[in-house]
């Protein structure tokens, strides 16, 4: 049975200065769990505070119940995968592998047995015999992920494990990784700043900024509806407009710009007329409108870049925005210096209070189960 | 609360309290009783006298100036000839490099008073050049004792730090720095006074302070070649010593305006150093190219004859230990009677040399390792307080560490003085500061998620530390435990303060052998010193799989 790891108000300071404050998170059995965000941000000291690196300085973060704040790094039981892997050099890949099991009461046989298993699991067999420094970085990464699980730890922590790696075998290892981890049951932390890793490989994603969690929800929740514009900006790209709602005849109108406004019926009800709020959308959530109605700009450049095509346009204010268009034969392409509509896909955009800070779409919470 | 003492009084913990106690008794105090005692009268009362003494009579204070005449014109010299050496040997393709390079190293690593006293053999007043000149040519060749023959010991024996150091600064050049400069018209003598000659100063000042130190420090050449040129460490010695009745208290002051000057010194090289130093890392280190002509005769003219001179000495020492003797002559024939001889009547200190210097070699490589990690990994106030103080007997010369640890431990309840405790415990002082550096210099390349690694795979922070630190630091530690090791059997200065009857080493032997005129053994001596070095240095070339040594 897998463990769940729970944050009660957990603080973290350097010196005089707080980092982390009054921080509450739930993490659940069997989960991989994504801790996002700029760096900076404290992911990586709250990572480093699960495995006993750093110390907690208030509240407690326990295991099952059990508060580990007491508890020293060497008896958590944690397995730990490490940005620059932290493969012993001295030792072969086999010994890499066996180092954490040596110290641990089983037997023999169960030892052989675990190693072949996770050995086999990761593909590392070939060059099991070798010493560390012959080996590439993907093959460095499978021989940390074996020696961090193969210990059958409590709980996995991964912090930014595929940084190190060239694009393409980042997503292979992405894909490795998250095939393991659910094969084996095992809840798993995972600290990066890649937001498209982020989304690919999570159960549910933690947003932070400035040592406070912004947002805790599943990829798709993150990614179409932010809770708030931090999200909606760091978490792909967002437009952002600050308009108004209106009032009309019992439907509600937001006004984008000065010349556009859309219905909209997927906002809260406490919203006022003539509030002032902020507006989130995203470079592909505009439509080119035929009927040259919406928002008017002039393109200012174009950026051709393979599956889709990036515009940079210019609003009548002088406001620049971006917008994404499929490549398809069967567009054209926008010329440089051309006028042209938008409409927003009301259904996908986002509506916020006018500081940005909360999310006025209905059913949008901070905290996603 | 006692659980929270127990949490407090970790491995690490323990260890630098251990640390400190072993500096407070073994240095601190040592230090502090001779500063102390540098003010006291005969009486124990306050007074300024010795100092007073000192700057009054000029048969002291002579000394001083002797020792920065000296020190000045080696520093110098060898900056001179070192750094060319070594910019010829980065840049041009030599004949014999590999060989060039381990005779350097050997010519540094040997002890030096093996140089003066081969210089005598060659040009002393009987020497065989002497001699030569003397009867075939009716030419007295000039002198070799005093101001002159320090010189050139000294010059000879310490150029190889200069060369050492910038060899090793211009191996992390990038050569690109090089082809920027040359793509934008500047060549030859202006590139190396624009690019590269700036680039090496702080490693060649870095050098500079070594060859400054040793030459300041050293007792045996000026005693043994200096002849009436007295310099400071002499004097030291004599002023203890002394048949006379030596005064202690003295030559504490000695010692004290000896530290002052060596602390001055040392001070100002890291501020310059700290101020003008860059980081250089190549991916495409200089390639020597093959000069043609008379710069390759020339470049070719001066490495050989400048390693001919800095290797002499050995090879005078190895010959003569072979040839008949006759009281203090060499004559026609060659015999293994001053192995023999050696064997008989002072085969103790070679049993000595080896049996304490390994004994400081073990010590010295596990405080290394533990007072830096300490320093690097749990920096705190008094880890760091602790590598300050380890590093102090770098800048203390040796018979004045000698003369320290004498006098404070030659009563209860703490006498050690007479026992080999002693000499062993000066040798861990004295030469600890190389094991430290090169360890500490190692950490730094080491990435902490290593031990972090280890530790979440449910090693305590001591196991961890045995089980991969200790392992991934033993290039480094190895690296500085040569020098260590090589500095202790020779080690002269302090042992010759602090040796009796039963504790003398070769060194001191070797010495005592020269001062009686019995150079055959003394040849001998030094011929199994000197193999005693190279083998060493073999066997480290061997387990590091390297073949530069970093001083």
């Amino acid at each position: 049975m897998s463990t769940t790891i729970q944050f009660e108000q957990v603080r973290k300071d350097y010196g005089k200065n707080t980092v982390i404050s009054n921080l509450n998170l739930v993490i659940k059995p069997g989960e991989l769990f994504t801790l996002l965000g700029p760096s900076g941000c404290g992911k990586t000291t709250l990572l480093r505070m699960i495995a006993g690196f750093h110390s907690i300085d208030g509240g407690s973060i326990s295991f099952d119940e059990q508060s580990i704040n007491d508890i020293p790094a060497h008896k958590r039981n944690i397995g730990m995968v490490f940005q620059n892997y932290a493969i012993f050099p001295h030792m072969t890949v086999y010994n890499n592998v066996k180092y954490g099991l040596k110290n641990r009461k089983i037997s023999k046989e169960e030892m052989i047995n675990r190693l072949d298993d996770i050995i086999e699991t990761v593909k590392i067999t070939e060059y099991k015999d070798r010493l560390p420094n012959r080996l590439s970085g993907g093959q460095q990464q499978r021989v940390a992920l074996a020696r961090a699980i193969v210990i059958h730890p409590k709980v996995l922590l991964m912090d930014e494990p595929l940084s190190n790696l060239d694009a393409k075998l980042r997503i292979d290892m992405r894909r490795a990784i998250s095939e393991i981890q659910k094969s084996i049951d095992i809840t798993t932390v995972y600290v990066t700043h890649d937001q498209e890793e982020a989304l690919a490989i999570s159960d549910r994603i933690a947003v932070m900024k400035d040592g406070f969690i912004q947002q805790v929800g599943y990829p798709d929740t993150i990614y179409l509806r932010p809770f708030n514009t931090f999200v909606a900006t760091f978490i792909g790209h967002s437009n952002l407009f600050q308009g108004a709602i209106e009032k009309e005849n019992g439907v509600t109108y937001v006004r984008v710009t000065k010349d556009y406004r859309v219905a909209i019926d997927t906002l809260i009800n406490e919203v006022q007329d003539k509030q002032n709020v902020m507006i989130a959308i995203r470079p592909e959530e505009f439509a080119l409108s035929e009927k040259q109605e919406g928002i008017r700009a002039t393109v200012k450049h174009r950026n051709f870049l393979g599956k889709y095509i990036n515009y940079e346009l210019i609003l009548e204010d002088g406001q620049s925005i971006e917008f994404t268009q499929d490549t398809n034969l069967r567009n054209r392409f926008l010329e440089v210096g051309g006028v042209v509509y938008l409409e927003a896909i009301t259904e996908k955009i986002n509506v916020y209070t006018a500081d940005g800070e909360k999310s006025l779409i209905s059913g949008v919470t901070r905290y996603v189960e | 609360m006692l659980n929270k003492l127990k949490k407090q009084l970790d491995f690490w913990n323990l260890t630098t309290i251990t640390l400190i106690v072993f500096f407070a008794v073994f240095l601190i105090y040592p230090l502090g009783a001779l500063l102390l005692g540098s003010f006291q009268g005969n009486d124990g009362s306050f007074t300024l006298e010795h100092f007073q003494t000192f700057f009054e009579k000029k048969y002291y204070y002579q000394s001083l100036m002797h020792s920065f005449a000296v020190t000045i014109c080696v520093t110098i010299l060898a900056i001179a000839i070192g750094v060319p050496l070594a910019y010829l040997m980065s840049t041009l393709k030599i004949r014999g490099k590999g060989i060039i390079e381990i005779l350097i190293i050997i010519s540094v690593l040997s002890p030096p008073f093996i140089g003066a006293y081969s210089w005598i053999l060659l040009l002393g007043r009987s020497g065989v050049v002497s001699k030569f000149f003397m009867e075939h040519f009716d030419i007295t060749v000039p002198s070799i004792y005093g101001f002159g023959g320090i010189l050139l010991v000294f010059t000879l024996k310490l150029f190889p730090y200069i060369y050492l150091y910038v060899s090793g600064a211009l191996k992390k050049m990038d050569s690109s720095l090089m082809e920027a400069a040359e793509s934008l018209g500047v060549t030859g003598i202006k590139k190396m006074t624009t690019l590269v000659l700036p680039l090496v100063l702080p490693t060649v000042l870095a050098g500079a302070m070594l060859v400054f130190m040793n030459s300041l420090a050293d007792f045996g050449t000026p005693m043994l070649i200096g002849e009436g040129y007295s310099t400071m460490p002499v004097l030291i010695y004599s002023e203890f010593i002394s048949e006379v009745g030596g005064n202690a208290h003295f030559a504490a002051a000695l010692s004290t305006i000896m530290i002052l000057i060596t602390t001055i010194i040392f001070i100002a090289q890291k501020y310059v150093v700290n101020k003008k130093s860059y980081e250089m890392s190549s991916l495409r280190p200089i390639q020597p190219v093959k000069a043609t002509g008379i710069k390759n005769f020339f470049a070719h003219l001066f490495i050989y004859v400048i390693v001919g001179l800095a290797i002499i000495p050995q090879v005078t020492v190895i010959y003569t230990s072979f040839l008949k003797t006759r009281g203090a002559m060499f004559i026609e024939g060659f015999t293994l009677d001053s192995y023999k001889r050696v064997l008989e009547r002072m085969g103790d200190s070679i049993l000595n040399t080896y049996v304490y210097g390994i004994i400081a070699l073990v010590i010295i490589i596990i405080l290394g390792m533990l007072i830096s990690y300490a320093s690097v990994r749990r920096k705190n106030f008094f880890t760091s307080f602790i590598d300050t103080i380890a590093m102090f007997p770098y800048i203390v010369p040796g018979s004045v560490l000698g003369i320290t640890l004498l006098l404070a431990f030659n009563k209860s309840p703490l006498l050690l003085s007479g026992t080999a405790s002693i000499l062993i415990i000066s040798f861990i002082i004295r030469r600890l500061p190389y094991t430290m550096r090169s360890s500490a210099a190692i950490i730094y390349q080491l990435s902490p998620s290593m031990e972090e690694a280890s530790i979440s795979l449910g090693y305590s922070p001591m196991r961890t530390f045995i089980n991969v630190t200790a392992r991934l630091m033993m290039p480094g530690v190895l690296a500085g435990a040569l020098l260590s090791w090589i500095t202790v059997i020779n080690e002269l200065s302090s042992s010759i303060i602090l040796f009796t009857g039963n504790t003398r080493t070769m060194s001191v032997a070797i010495y005592s052998e020269v001062i009686r005129a019995s150079y055959g053994t003394a040849a001998a001596l030094s011929t199994i010193l000197t193999v005693t070095t190279v083998v060493s240095l073999l066997i480290f070339f061997r387990m590091t799989g390297s073949k530069e040594v970093s001083l």
